[in-house]
């Protein structure tokens, strides 16, 4: 159980790391086009050519086929090879968007290119997009996430304690909430907003409005739990000591919450990128050329994008990993708040 | 199984019963006036299956909007005097010769005598008569009425004898036979009744009888099933013989199945469900030329279509209206520096791959090499170049500060943003293509992707825009339908939406050559003025032109004479000629 929860926690702890250092680890610009390699397929790593076997992998450049009827016909050119090569310098960038720089993980010598999961219709490396749209794409499910714990906590708290009107207003409000059809409540407030919106504002748009919608699911929970130790003895009897209401939230009620807080974080940051990808993907999320896991994959809505360039599902691959994760660890805390329990 | 067996009988059994009805062509009649088509050969026999975006609105020919109902239409009525798709020619149809005055404002039809609509009935003058006066009736409202009005005033049509008609234009009109094509002559025995009682607009709705509606077209309704498909059979009385004078169509039916999106066409065309498929975009041609083998398809490529795709920058009069964030741009919209700056700075051939997969054309006019007729071969192609587009900003008066950012003569960045539709995925693609070139200029441009009415709103109404990528033409080769885009009073004059007078003096020296061009009947001198006006629109450049996408279609390998045209309808204009080739139909003949 601890192992798996380590192993889980790792995972995660990794995956966010190298969307936190996209920079880092992407080759190129996201926004970058090559102009000349639209659609590629993605470059081989190779080990051995004529002259034998090679330690370091290198790649060799993409070429149209000459004379070819397809436009995104390529072939390699074997002419010259790129050997990969560490710790590069390459296009600059802001890590962290703080710091300048220009190192990157790897890369090879121009005019080569290695991209590893191809290019868009626009050229642009497939490998860098998907590491900076998960950026925002992950970034905007744990900033919704938690808007929307904070409001659902404070909310439910103040029910589940106060009890009564107080209580019976907010839940009502909580099924009206709840039983909103969120994408379309979502698709309708998005076309409310001005036209175009600088990636930041949209940014903080999106994930507030996603927050703000998921409170009640938290709100109801953590009711539940404020309800059902707001009368157990040792809180009453703190209160008999003279404890306020605010110590006994703090020191006796709340702590009984957090386990619950924490399966909900990790069930809803999931839920939360797949909200994000499905508003860019219809477009209402962040604009080109900044990537978004969801504007990625809105270009295969082409029913010829999808049946012909099979790497540009990778962010779709990329979600399913990051929500798997995240599910795995909220089934484990699941099972360690009912062990706790019980 | 047995069920796969017994559904299997069912259809055979249900297309055996369509082909046992398909009525069998009549025999030449004594003094009937056939076409006869020299260089058509072909068999009877078999069906196609065309796939359709939708369900067609109406088969009203006079209150048809949609394209959808227009294919179908067309299909099912005949006009006097058609453009022949593969010429861009005009050709004799239900007029068999037609003489104009020496003023050009008399054009006297003389009609193919003997012929007969769909149902049996004769055709004649009075057909001729009651077809336009319905189109000119302002109460029925058709969208060929603008045609038809010159000047305000309607054009007058009389019958000479059963067999001619005298069209009495109020002033003189460059090609006005052009007009003809596509004006569907209706039958007056069917149509007279609901007319007189003004209820035609309603008439020869979805579901109308197949008696009650007949038509002169080389097909005739049979039968619509709703949501599903339409059914046209051969009209047996059609006017057209091949070289055999066998009389066309040579197919028994054709069927309009309604498919969906263009990807829902290219996948029923793929599983061999559909014959013929048009408007196909690169991407799907690319696809199904990979697959051309498997699916067993002739696929073309017929050159750059009439479409025009551009830029256009809001140069509307704002004043009273409460948009000062775009009027404060306009400073540099107006500026022709400023645009020819961004023309210079467009990668036109990044366009014509990226976009159209090499299947298009780069545009710097109005015309493109798809219209060879009308094309001004002198109007500069001149190369890419940031540099050329970078000298002239600066001599515009415009800076660049230390980040790259471009700046105007009062130091604000230039910052604008491009609204497209955002279900034309190609023009999404060039607005991202623009924004990248312009970033080269220092210009920070926001493609916007709007839902398409909401795009026309904002160019049409509201002006609340800065930029927009669209696209025009398309229709005929011909540039009278151009005069909307051109005369400063035009409908579609995009950039300058209800101009009461000229803006600039060569939006007046256009909107001259234009009114010139359509009262001038000689070719040679028409081609002069119209010349000049590509000079004048490409030199100022209201438009930024950037590309054209190629005409691509396809069809089962089995549909014979497929000849797709430049021209709308791209594949079903010789309905008639097409046939079903392929073991077994050689000799079925008519079943």
């Amino acid at each position: 159980m601890r192992t798996k929860t380590a192993i889980l926690v790792a995972l995660l702890a990794g995956l966010h790391l190298v969307l936190l250092l996209a920079g880092f680890f992407a080759p190129y610009d996201p926004a970058t086009q090559n102009r000349d390699l639209p659609y590629a397929p993605p470059t081989r790593l190779h080990f051995k050519d004529s002259s034998g076997f090679h330690l370091r992998p290198f790649v060799y450049a993409w070429t149209s086929v000459p004379g070819g009827d397809q436009p995104d016909s390529y072939q390699e050119d074997h002419g010259h090879e790129y050997p990969i090569r560490f710790f590069v310098s390459g296009p600059s960038y802001k890590l962290m968007s703080l710091y300048e720089t220009s190192a990157h993980l790897f890369g090879v010598a121009e005019p080569g290119k290695v991209l590893l999961l191809g290019t868009d219709a626009y050229g642009r490396d497939e490998l860098s997009r998907v590491l900076f749209g998960g950026q925002i794409s992950v970034a905007a499910g744990i900033a919704a996430t938690f808007i929307a714990l904070l409001a659902g906590s404070i909310l439910g708290t103040v029910a589940g304690y106060y009890g009564r009107w107080i209580d019976e207003s907010l839940m009502g409000v909580t099924e009206l909430f709840l039983s909103l059809p969120w994408l379309y409540f979502l698709l309708g407030v998005r076309a409310f907003l001005p036209l175009h919106l600088s990636t930041l504002r949209t940014f903080f748009l999106l994930t507030g409005v996603i927050g703000l919608i998921g409170w009640a699911r938290p709100a109801r929970l953590v009711r539940g739990v404020v309800l059902s130790s707001r009368n157990r003895n040792y809180v009453l009897a703190a209160r008999g000591f003279g404890g306020s209401d605010f110590y006994l939230l703090r020191r006796h009620i709340l702590p009984e919450a957090f386990g619950l807080l924490l399966t909900q974080a990790s069930l809803l940051v999931p839920r939360y990128i797949a909200a994000e990808v499905t508003l860019s993907f219809f477009g209402l999320g962040v604009n080109e050329p900044v990537p978004s896991w969801g504007n990625m994959l809105s270009t295969l809505q082409q029913y010829s994008v999808l049946v012909s360039y099979g790497w540009l599902l990778t962010p779709a691959c990329a979600l399913v990993v990051t929500s798997v994760i995240y599910s795995a660890l909220a089934d484990v805390f699941h099972s360690r708040l009912k062990s706790y329990s019980t | 199984m047995k069920l796969i067996a017994r559904l299997t009988l069912h259809v055979c059994l249900v297309t055996g019963a369509c082909f046992a009805a398909a009525p069998v062509p009549e025999a030449a009649n004594p003094g009937e006036e056939i076409e006869r088509m020299a260089d058509v050969s072909g068999h009877y026999g078999g069906h196609l299956t065309i796939g359709q975006r939708s369900e067609p609105k109406t088969l009203n020919p006079v209150t048809a909007t949609d394209a959808v109902s227009r294919e179908v239409i067309g299909r099912l009525m005949g006009d006097l005097i058609e453009i022949n798709r593969s010429t861009q020619q005009t050709e004799p149809a239900l007029a068999k010769s037609w003489k104009i005055s020496p003023d050009g404002r008399t054009f006297t039809l003389q009609l193919r005598k003997g012929i007969r609509f769909s149902d049996g009935h004769p055709f004649d003058a009075d057909d001729v008569v009651f077809s336009f006066n319905v189109y000119m009736d302002e109460a029925v409202d058709s969208p060929q009425r603008d045609l038809l009005i010159i000047d305000g005033k309607p054009i007058l049509v009389t019958k000479l004898d059963q067999y001619t008609v005298r069209f009495a234009l109020p002033r003189p009109y460059a090609a006005a036979e052009r007009l003809f094509d596509g004006l569907a002559m209706l039958p007056k025995h069917l149509l007279d009744k609901p007319y007189r009682e003004g209820h035609f607009a309603q008439a020869w709705s979805l579901n109308v009888q197949a008696s009650e509606i007949a038509g002169l077209g080389p097909f005739r309704l049979k039968q619509y099933v709703p949501g599903q498909r339409v059914v046209v059979e051969r009209n047996p009385y059609y006017w057209k013989v091949d070289q055999k004078n066998q009389r066309l169509p040579y197919l028994d039916e054709l069927v309009f199945l309604f498919v969906g999106t263009e990807d829902a066409q290219v996948m029923r065309f793929e599983a061999g469900e559909t014959d013929i498929i048009s408007r196909l975009s690169s991407e799907n041609y690319n696809l199904l030329s990979r697959e051309k083998s498997r699916v067993g398809s002739q696929l073309a490529d017929i050159g750059p279509s009439l479409e025009y795709n551009f830029l256009v920058f809001n140069l509307n009069d704002l004043s009273g209206k409460k948009l000062d964030e775009v009027a404060g741009k306009q400073a540099w919209f107006r500026d022709l520096k400023f645009r020819q700056a961004i023309s210079a700075a467009v990668d036109r051939d990044s366009i014509v791959r990226l976009v159209y997969g090499a299947r298009g054309a780069a545009m710097w006019g109005n015309v493109g090499p798809g219209n060879k007729l009308w094309i001004n071969q002198t109007i500069p192609h001149p190369q890419r170049s940031v540099e050329t587009a970078r000298q002239l900003l600066k001599s515009a008066g415009y800076s660049w500060n230390a980040a790259g950012q471009l700046l105007d003569g009062a130091r604000r960045p230039v910052e604008f943003s491009i609204i497209t539709s955002s279900s034309n995925s190609q023009r999404m693609k060039m607005a991202t293509l623009l924004q990248d070139d312009l970033a080269h200029l220092g210009m920070q441009v926001h493609v916007v992707p709007l839902e398409f009415r909401a795009m026309i709103d904002r160019i049409f109404q509201s002006f609340d825009y800065d930029a927009a990528i669209m696209a025009l033409g398309g229709g005929d080769a011909d540039p009278n339908p151009e005069m909307n885009v051109w005369a400063f009073s035009g409908t579609s004059h995009l950039w300058h939406m209800g101009e009461t007078k000229p803006a600039t003096d060569w939006e007046r020296e256009l909107d001259q050559l234009m009114q010139q061009q359509m009262v001038t009947l000689d070719y040679a001198k028409r081609k002069q003025l119209y010349d000049r006006a590509q000079q004048l629109i490409a030199e100022n450049l209201p438009f930024i032109f950037l590309g054209t996408p190629n005409i691509l279609a396809g069809a089962n390998a089995r549909v014979g004479n497929f000849h797709p045209a430049v021209l709308d309808p791209y594949t079903l204009w010789n309905a008639d000629e097409l046939y079903v080739r392929g073991p077994g139909l050689e000799n079925a003949g008519v079943r």
